[in-house]
């Protein structure tokens, strides 16, 4: 049934101008929050993966070498 | 525990590192291995001798098999290693369960086996990157279920209130492989290791590549550049270049990505619009593809001076600039006066091999470089080794790439050279293989340098976990999420927007869903629905049960790998191999068979061509009908009799999809084909060839005789007449 009715689809021409426009507009609105964050915020969030794990291996040169 | 930390309700936890064990050896073996079915591939294409003669061994069936071997078994088990390290450290959490852990590994691993056993066996549904027989998809889907499951579920555990970025190209990846996989793969089974694609024709090719190109995008790129965004700033102890600038390129790339497929469909019959919506938003990728690439190279500003010592750093730093380059080159090759020369030569196979080589297999080793001694608790065994494996393994790459540049380049513009006459420069088709054979025996010099690269990496890797003690399990401290505050106190500048949302998982998850199914929505919901992007052709029929069980072994062996059947509206095209192809022309066609790469020249046109008994002594031995062809021999189709059994079952799994046989057709098919054969027989006596009529030959040949003819009004001259509904 859907399927009969959307088979008379009108105005394709319009597919690619929307999808067009719907990528500006997220685009625009994400830009836009993003300008938003504040700094301490985004250094913190940048440090994330730098938090310790594991104790990490002796500096020096491998064994073999 | 200190007071405060008592207040905070810090809890004692414990990271899992054996899973993270168990996918990085695994990833070192897949490498291996899927690299060293690449180097047989090339080998095959200037020493046909290599094929062996048999089934399982010729260029048709390890093609897939190395394929599927790198992307899914190699990079899929690295990404699996790299996603299960650093999401339990960045969520501060064990994964959410264990057991799904090691159904992910035990599953993923059991799927590469299958893999590994059917692609030889001729088990395949043809799709690029899709090969693997609906049981086998199944058993995807299922082990993907588990791994998202596991995801998803960390996330909600995580004591970390905001989600750092790598986290947010991994639910990408998860979600969007799910849907991709799911939409492309759907088929109906006509028996227990063959099914057909519910797509035919141009609907199956634009499902296909959107699946295909994001593929790409959502199995090779986006777990990566989380990886990327975790690995690079560990080894380089710095934070990332930009936060900022990490959001909108995530943003941006997954909402893009999804609608640039049509670029592998360029001057074919896929509708105008979409090709062109295909090439605007390919184009438009280059900028958050550069984003993602100078935030990792930046992210080295002030640290350059450790990229000289530190192996790690220097893998990473030439996976970072390959994506960079690969991805400059995507978009170059999209649009469509460039995509008129490069497609179905090998500039397409330099360019993926710059993004699997550099920037997948770099970006590995790099990562395996720095994940092996901390999990064992030491040194890497030899950095000296590792700086080998560096360098051969870059001028592998380089030795790898540059020859079929050269090699694509070369083949695409013989292809259109016309001579002062106005006929065809190369009018033979194999004149044009046989000038770049070098190239491709240069390639394979690279590709041993690359694979000599990685046994390197394994000993040096081997050697390092021997020398270690591996920590099974790392404890660790944080308090629970539920006690950290869950509103900011409103001097707090910055609540809102993306901050927020890096602290809704689940609302996140909805959001990546919703950027990445508008772009395969707008594209291929009018493609099903509109019957006047795919206009029907009268004289198109479907095909006789004999040509049928032909196509079915053409898809076996992997004929797709090296023939396109796609003739494009050029005049190079249509003085070579005939009219133009028309998207009317492949209703019947599940699944379409279309190709992406002409080592050999395009089919589409190729029925009636040449008579059966060219046919029959090609399949044969084909230098004795094209001298210096590199095409493998099929004496087995010879001699193997060709299953009839399965025509009745596969005829009604067709009319299921709306192939229009009727039940006469279905009834007679064997009658039909027996006539079929005895005409096929006969035309090979006036070729001077004698054959038994029950053999795949001639299926095959009654297969190729068809191809195309359609429009011309005259189908091949042994079919018998179907009656339709």
């Amino acid at each position: 049934m859907i399927r009969n009715v959307l088979e008379h689809i009108g105005g394709i021409e319009w597919y690619g101008i929307i999808s067009i426009l719907l990528f500006f507009a997220c685009f625009a609105g994400v830009l836009v929050r993003t300008l938003w964050l504040k700094k301490p915020f985004l250094d913190r969030m940048a440090a994330q993966p730098l938090e310790p794990d594991l104790p990490e291996p002796a500096p020096e040169e491998s064994r073999h070498d | 525990m200190t007071a405060r930390d008592r207040n905070m309700n810090v809890e004692t936890f414990r990271y899992d590192n054996r899973i993270v064990r168990a996918f990085a050896i695994a990833t070192a073996f897949w490498g291996l291995v899927g690299t060293l079915a690449g180097l047989l591939a090339a080998c095959q294409l200037f020493w046909p001798g290599l094929n062996l003669d048999t089934p399982f061994t010729t260029f048709g069936r390890i093609r897939p098999l190395h394929t599927n071997a790198v992307i899914f078994a190699f990079v899929g088990n690295g990404m699996f290693a790299g996603i299960y390290y650093s999401l339990q450290r960045l969520c501060k959490a064990r994964m959410f369960s264990d057991a799904l852990s090691w159904i992910n590994f035990w599953g993923w691993q059991a799927i590469i086996v299958a893999a590994a056993i059917t692609l030889p066996l001729g088990l395949t549904t043809s799709k690029e990157y899709a090969e693997l027989e609906w049981p086998i998809d199944l058993a995807i889907a299922g082990v993907w279920v588990a791994f998202t499951v596991n995801l998803l579920g960390t996330l909600l555990r995580r004591r970390e209130k905001h989600m750092y970025v790598a986290i947010w190209f991994y639910i990408a990846t998860a979600i969007t492989v799910a849907v991709l996989h799911i939409f492309n793969s759907l088929a109906l089974p006509a028996g227990a290791f063959k099914s057909y694609s519910i797509y035919a024709g141009v609907q199956d090719a634009l499902v296909q590549w959107w699946y295909g190109h994001n593929a790409v995008a959502f199995f090779l790129t986006t777990p990566y550049l989380g990886l990327m965004y975790y690995f690079l700033p560990k080894a380089a102890d710095r934070p990332v270049f930009s936060y900022r600038l990490s959001i909108i390129h995530f943003w941006a790339l997954i909402f893009i990505y999804i609608w640039a497929g049509p670029h592998h469909l360029l001057y074919t019959a896929l509708p105008d619009w979409v090709q062109s919506l295909g090439m605007v938003f390919s184009v438009m990728l280059v900028a958050p593809s550069w984003g993602g690439m100078l935030n990792g190279l930046l992210t080295l500003r002030g640290a350059w001076d450790k990229v000289r010592q530190d192996p790690v750093l220097k893998f990473m730093v030439v996976a970072v600039t390959a994506y960079g380059m690969a991805t400059l080159e995507g978009p170059t090759l999209a649009v469509k006066s460039v995509n008129a020369l490069s497609h179905y030569t090998d500039w397409t196979i330099a360019h993926v091999h710059t993004g699997a080589l550099g920037w997948n297999g770099f970006l590995t080793f790099g990562m395996l470089y720095w994940l092996l001694p901390r999990l064992y608790q030491t040194r890497l065994w030899s950095t000296k080794l590792a700086n080998y494996h560096f360098w051969i393994g870059l001028l592998g790459m380089m030795f790898y790439v540059v020859p079929i540049y050269v090699s694509g380049v070369t083949q695409g513009l013989m292809w259109k050279q016309f001579n002062a006459d106005g006929f065809l420069q190369y009018g033979n088709f194999l004149e044009t293989t046989l000038r770049i054979i070098p190239m491709h025996m240069l390639r394979a010099v690279g590709g041993t340098l690359y694979v000599v690269g990685i046994v390197l990496m394994c000993v040096n890797l081997y050697k390092t976990a021997r020398s270690g003690q591996f920590v099974p399990d790392t404890e660790a401290q944080a308090p629970a999420l539920r006690t950290q505050p869950t509103r900011p106190e409103k001097k707090v500048p910055g609540w809102h927007g993306h901050r927020w949302l890096e602290g809704v998982p689940v609302t996140f998850t909805v959001l990546v869903t919703l950027a990445i199914l508008v772009g395969g929505l707008v594209e291929i919901i009018p493609m099903y629905l509109i019957k006047s992007n795919v206009p029907t052709i009268a004289a198109v029929k479907p095909y006789t049960p004999l040509e049928l069980l032909g196509r079915d072994i053409y898809i076996r062996e992997g004929c797709v790998a090296c023939h396109s059947q796609m003739v494009r509206p050029f005049r190079s095209e249509t003085e070579r191999y005939g009219e133009y192809s028309k998207v009317g022309e492949f209703v019947y066609d599940h699944p379409f068979l279309w190709g992406s790469k002409r080592t050999g020249p395009d089919l589409h046109r190729g029925g009636g061509k040449y008579p059966d008994a060219w046919h029959y002594n090609h399949m044969e031995n084909p230098v004795s009908t094209s001298p210096g062809s590199i095409m493998p021999r099929y004496p087995w189709l010879l001699t193997r009799k060709l299953d009839t059994n399965v025509v009745q079952v596969r005829m009604k799994t067709l009319r299921r999809l709306g192939v229009p046989y009727s039940d006469q057709d279905i009834a007679q098919a064997h009658q039909q084909m027996a006539a079929q054969q005895t005409r096929i027989v006969q035309n090979l006596k006036v070729g001077m060839v004698e054959a038994e009529p029950d053999r795949e030959i001639i299926a095959l040949i009654a297969y190729l005789q068809r191809l195309g003819t359609d429009i011309k009004g005259s189908p091949a001259s042994t079919a018998p007449q179907l009656t339709g509904p």
